[in-house]
């Protein structure tokens, strides 16, 4: 609510800006939380300049118990963005709040100069400064869990695709050899990337080779139906290698109907059919003497 | 999130609403023409872009809410949908509430399997919509109505 | 209303679907193109998807009558340029569209219905 003394202490920031801020800097730069390995001194000095001025309108405004305003939409913007660069820049959320808190000190001594001849005027003050610039800190907070989740989702899905290595074998036939144990979502992941393969390439053919999968469950080999099937539907084909007996067993009794889907013992033999199904021959060289 | 139906058939996947979520926006758009089905495909398409889904994600809730919306509009005689952005923790979601006041259905479980059935043809878009989503509710009452609620996880 | 455009060549007819399709514009479609198949006795009709990023149940539907129908009328079909996302969901929606030949673009598209056409069981 604004009070009679809002406008003194607005005056006052305006009137104190310059050495407001550099002040502020000196603390800033004083302190490890600022991770000056992390953040050039120029781009420090600019956010803070920037944050100070949003600070200041919002300040002027005299609402200094609700930043949720749209006197204080800039300065929320702000450090907004500000978490958002320090989260990349591989802040933790304690040093980003830090940004906003460490503008305490310089505003305490600031009124404590001012109001030298009135002590319950100083503590007054001092309070509302410190409840105000709590609640702009506490906002870093959120863009910041924010910003981590966004890069965590990103990193994640990366390392999926990064671990399903999709390969050209020829002219139009393309090779997934799986490895491991498959799971459900990962199976998923590898399915669609090998779609996409097959759309870059102009692929027709798709040999998905299972020799190094040692078990597979109904889920996955559901999966790997699917995939020959939206395979077809896109107008190119799949051929599924490498099906040993044990697995040949599983997919029998797991009731699954491979029904269409070619299948062939080995890859070698897979690719063999593959050449003949994009029309290419294969002729030896005659040996010269 | 799940409330008591006041319907008298209903079918919810496993775990239907078991998730607790908080719902962060609310869009509301009617389903009377088909025109507003490409409208609303549209508007689920920019919602899930917001929300990060990947491309796959993206046409599956699509076409999901486009099965849905076409009942709604072709058998329930029109109706609404909710598009609600949903957050629990870091995952995010979509969930797509279709409600009609229309004749209602009969037998849900028999409009949940799927081939095409000459004459209400209901089988193909409601057990279709069912797997693409990552939780799936009907609710109807002969009579008055019926409520599709799919929810996609990102 | 606005229809979507067919193009002739040669003996073929060509449709590229751009647009998200409300249901009318589709029922139009399907009616303009076996029309024009009798009109023009085309042999072969391809349609190109590559632009969609959805196909439902409705569009599917009209994809496989179109090839239904165009095959009634001694003409072959191929849809092209499928997108791995729609093919996905098609699957999981239960949609085979059996019958209907597809390539993963026009060039091929239009070298499998020179094959098709010379050979329709082949």
């Amino acid at each position: 609510m604004p009070s009679a003394a809002s406008p003194r202490i607005a005056d006052l920031i305006a009137k104190n800006s310059k050495s407001l801020l550099d002040e502020w800097l000196a603390h800033q730069r004083k302190s490890t939380a600022t991770r000056s390995d992390l953040i050039g001194d120029s781009e420090l000095a600019e956010q803070s300049k920037r944050f100070l001025a949003a600070f200041e309108t919002g300040v002027e405004s005299g609402t200094l118990d609700d930043t949720t305003g749209d006197e204080w939409a800039d300065a929320r913007d702000l450090l907004s963005e500000i978490s958002r660069s320090r989260a990349t820049q591989g802040f933790s959320p304690t040093e980003t709040a830090s940004f906003v808190f460490s503008l305490k000190q310089p505003i305490f001594d600031l009124l404590r100069r001012e109001f030298a001849s009135v002590p319950q005027q100083i503590a007054d003050e001092t309070w509302r400064m410190s409840r105000l610039l709590d609640q702009l800190g506490l906002l870093t907070t959120q863009a910041f869990q924010q910003t981590r989740e966004d890069i965590i989702m990103r990193q994640q899905q990366e390392l999926l695709e990064l671990s399903t290595p999709v390969v050209r074998l020829w002219d139009r036939v393309l090779a997934l050899p799986l490895v491991g144990t498959l799971d459900s979502a990962r199976t998923q992941v590898v399915m669609e990337s090998l779609l996409e393969r097959i759309v870059e390439t102009g692929s027709e053919v798709a040999i998905i080779d299972i020799t190094g999968v040692p078990t597979v469950d109904t889920l996955v080999a559901q999966h790997l139906l699917k995939t020959v099937a939206a395979t077809r539907l896109m107008g190119a084909d799949c051929i599924i290698s490498g099906i040993r007996p044990q697995i040949a067993q599983t997919i029998v009794h797991l009731g699954v109907d491979l029904g269409a889907v070619i299948t062939k013992a080995t890859l070698a033999d897979a690719f063999a059919i593959a050449l003949k199904m994009t029309g290419a021959t294969v002729t030896s060289r005659s040996s010269a003497g | 999130m799940v409330e008591r139906s006041g319907y008298s058939g209903v079918f919810r996947t496993p775990g239907f609403g078991a998730v607790a979520a908080t719902i962060t926006q609310v869009d509301g758009l009617p389903v009377r023409r088909s025109e507003d089905i490409v409208r609303m495909r549209q508007v689920v398409r920019e919602r899930a872009i917001g929300l990060g889904f990947g491309l796959v994600d993206q046409t599956k809730i699509i076409t999901a809410a486009s099965e849905l919306a076409r009942n709604a509009l072709v058998y329930g005689g029109g109706g609404d949908v909710e598009i609600a952005q949903l957050a629990a923790g870091m995952r995010k979601g979509l969930r797509l509430t279709f409600v009609d006041q229309g004749p209602g259905i009969d037998d849900i479980q028999q409009a949940l399997k799927d081939g095409f059935t000459s004459g209400s043809g209901l089988g193909l878009g409601l057990g279709g919509a069912r797997r693409l989503a990552s939780e799936f509710a009907l609710e109807s009452q002969p009579g008055s109505g019926t409520r599709a609620t799919i929810i996609r996880w990102r | 209303m606005d229809r979507i455009p067919i193009l002739k060549m040669g003996e073929f007819l060509l449709v590229t679907i751009q647009v998200d399709m409300h249901d009318q514009l589709a029922l139009q479609l399907q009616e303009d193109l076996t029309q024009r198949i009798s009109d023009e006795s085309a042999a072969g009709v391809l349609i190109d998807i590559s632009s969609l990023d959805v196909v439902d149940s409705f569009i599917g539907r009209m994809i496989a009558n179109i090839s239904a129908m165009a095959q009634v009328l001694d003409a072959q079909t191929v849809v092209t340029g499928m997108r791995p996302a729609v093919a996905i969901t098609l699957v999981e929606l239960g949609m085979s569209l059996e019958g209907v030949h597809t390539a993963l673009n026009v060039e091929r598209g239009m070298t499998l219905l020179r094959q098709k056409v010379a050979a329709p069981g082949g």
